[in-house]
């Protein structure tokens, strides 16, 4: 089926001739559109835009050949083939009439059997080039949605993955994509303590796939980071994640640096990425290889990270690269290589070594398209007191939470027999900002003094019946049947907490309506490993900077200190 | 608080997995877990990778656990503790009863 618009132009001066062609290509089954000279042809060609043209040279006002030349300046990046009607048979002739624009000949005097069959033929090219500019412009349209999609899609991303610090003075980076997304991911994140912690993921492929993997990588950097983990928690989490998520095959190259200006110190970790590089004012140069899996490979019970630490100094810088720049090629196929990078910081200006190896990635990659992507970065190493120390608790993009607050808990009849508190006072006091990173210390204030008031404050067991196996179950099962005849009974728990500098207080009392109990001969020291009970209250005065009970109030009181340096 | 336990192929092994809280309300379920073992078993490996929190009535659980085995020549480790739980252990002495890691 032709379309309905497949119209054959019949340009020619004589009107034998012209009524001749006119009756062969009918009958052939094209419509038709006439005209008697190239002025004519042309302005046909505007008004009903056929699909071949037949065109006779020698014509008056306009000639074939000036006519093809418009029309096919017309037809723009249509196909319009334009066939020369002729009866000259000189050869330079016939070709200067193709160099302008013609497209093929039809001799005089004319035969219909080969009239049909050329118009066969550029019919089949027409109708061709047709659906390769439909087609083409369909992917054009497709391919431009799919930009759009991803250009929103990135500035979702970039709002996530760099809500960080990387703008720090003592940061310099490059981080260039190779596509709109791209496989590497830099995180920089200010430790509640002051210090600072820099991710450098490379995921295994690029793109779309690349960048699901890096949300939450960043998530939970910046959150758990924020919160007061320490960096192998954060990689263990992440490892967690990223196994779960990923299917087999893919991973996520990392490294991370933990610098702590206080101590003037950097924890390493290299999970399969490229040597990371301490510089050393002194000009020594220490590598930290890859001694890690990836992250998302191994399950979470055998990813086990342990980070090294290094002493530094003032103005000590550490560089990290992803493997796009180690396998960039220069025009010769030459590999920019781990060598020549760590010779460059070797040799290199002590001020200017970033620049030496941007100058040098530069050089690699010019005129190249890359192949993968390019991302590296050098941290500095700070005086003790940059860190802002009056005001540790306010570190950018994360909520500073409560510090200064106090709050009473008290627990009656049905909430004393079958609730645990323990998990939502927890929950409650770590709000604090950086206290996290002290969690089981704070669990176990709780749960020992809470168990420590029911158990011997209200139901009076006496824990020496804990001396074996049988005597434990005898104890819970004693336990269980006294909390049945609680009535008027309660449990009161006071919290209270104050930000202190670079660290807090906090104060838990919990007191009750027993009778009271001998507290000195249940807190003073751990008994000995053949006795299976009395360690709790001993565990807390381990813990706390001081435990005392107020027999008057029945309160046991118990006082925590913290610094948000403090390694766990 | 969920304990979970299972012996290796050879049945010499018994990994005892805890995970959540570990505390008084896993009393009933750890002892079992250890008292139903079969004879052939050797060595322990409690599995804390799960574990987020543990208080003094688990200590005296698995000071139970090394009563049952025979104390002195009990093959006890506690494996994957996170730090601040290997912080407890360390605080309670456990570090010279078990293998602790």
């Amino acid at each position: 089926m032709l379309p309905s618009n497949f119209k054959i132009l019949i340009a020619e001066d004589s009107e034998p001739d012209r009524m001749l062609l006119d009756r062969i290509v009918r009958a052939e089954g094209y419509r038709t559109v006439l005209a008697a000279d190239g002025q004519q042809a042309i302005d046909a060609f505007q008004r009903e835009l056929p699909a071949i043209v037949l065109m006779d040279v020698m014509m008056p006002l306009v000639d074939g050949l000036q006519a093809a030349r418009r029309i096919k300046a017309l037809a723009g990046e249509n196909f319009v083939p334009v066939l020369f009607l002729t009866s000259l048979n000189d050869e330079k002739f016939l070709a200067s009439s193709l160099e302008s624009g013609g497209d093929d000949f039809l001799a005089k005097p004319y035969k219909p059997i080969v009239i049909a069959a050329k118009i066969t033929v550029y019919k089949r090219m027409v109708l061709m080039h047709r659906t390769l500019q439909q087609q083409r412009d369909k992917i054009a349209k497709a391919n431009e949605h799919f930009r759009r999609e991803q250009e929103l899609a990135k500035k979702v991303f970039d709002n996530i993955a760099h809500m960080g610090c990387l703008d720090q003075l003592n940061i310099r980076y490059l981080l260039s994509p190779m596509s709109i997304f791209h496989g590497d991911v830099l995180l920089a994140s200010r430790k509640p303590s002051g210090g600072l912690v820099v991710f450098l993921g490379d995921f295994t492929g690029h793109g779309l796939p690349a960048a699901i993997g890096a949300m939450p990588v960043s998530e939970i950097f910046y959150s758990m980071i924020a919160k007061g983990f320490g960096s192998e928690s954060v990689l263990a989490e992440i490892n967690q994640k990223l196994k779960a998520i990923l299917p087999v095959g893919f991973f996520c190259c990392a490294s991370l640096i933990d610098i702590s200006y206080k101590k003037q110190r950097v924890k390493l970790w290299n999970g399969g990425m490229p040597d990371i590089v301490l510089k050393r004012q002194s000009g020594e140069l220490v590598r930290h290889p890859a001694d890690y899996l990836p992250l998302g490979i191994l399950p979470s019970d055998q990813f086990l990270p342990g980070m090294r630490a290094y002493e530094m100094s003032l103005g000590d810088k550490v560089y990290v690269w992803s493997d796009g720049i180690t396998e960039l090629r220069n025009p010769a196929g030459q590999m920019l290589g781990q060598e020549k990078l760590v010779s460059l910081l070797e040799q290199g200006d002590k001020r200017n070594a970033f620049d030496d190896l941007l100058g040098a990635a530069q050089d690699f990659s010019e005129n190249l398209a890359r192949e993968d992507d390019l991302t590296m970065a050098e941290l500095t190493m700070l005086p003790p007191e940059s860190v802002p120390s009056k005001d540790p608790l306010r570190f950018s993009g994360v909520s500073t939470g409560a510090q200064d607050w106090a709050f009473s808990y008290e627990l009656r009849r049905q909430s004393i027999v079958d609730f645990n508190p323990v998990p939502l006072l927890l929950q409650w006091a770590l709000v604090v900002p950086g206290l996290q990173a002290h969690n089981q210390n704070v669990y176990t204030i709780f749960a020992e003094l809470v168990s420590n008031s029911i158990e011997h404050g209200l139901l009076k067991l006496d824990s020496s019946m804990k001396s074996d196996s049988a005597g434990f179950r005898k104890y819970y099962a004693l336990r269980a049947e006294r909390l049945q005849h609680i009535d008027q009974e309660w449990i009161r728990v006071e919290v209270e907490h104050w930000a202190r500098d670079g660290g807090g207080e906090l104060v838990i009392a919990v007191s009750d309506s027993g009778a009271g109990f001998d507290f000195d001969s249940v807190s003073k020291e751990f008994p000995k490993e053949t006795v299976y009970s009395g360690r709790g209250l001993p565990l807390v005065r381990r813990i706390c900077s001081s435990l005392e009970y107020v027999p008057e109030e029945n309160k046991v009181k118990a006082c925590y200190r913290w610094a948000l340096d403090e390694k766990v | 608080m969920s304990i979970s336990s299972e012996c290796s192929p050879n049945g010499e092994t018994l990994i005892i997995k805890v995970s959540g809280r570990f505390d008084f309300s896993s009393h009933h379920d750890f002892r079992e877990a250890y008292e139903q073992a079969g004879k052939g078993v050797k060595s322990y490996l409690i599995d804390m990778s799960e574990a987020s929190y543990l208080d003094s009535s688990a200590l005296g659980m698995l000071l139970l656990l090394r009563d049952h085995v025979g104390s002195s020549e009990a093959d006890i480790q506690i494996t994957q503790c996170n730090p601040e739980v290997l912080k407890i252990f360390k605080i309670s002495n456990f570090e010279q009863l078990f293998q602790i890691s």
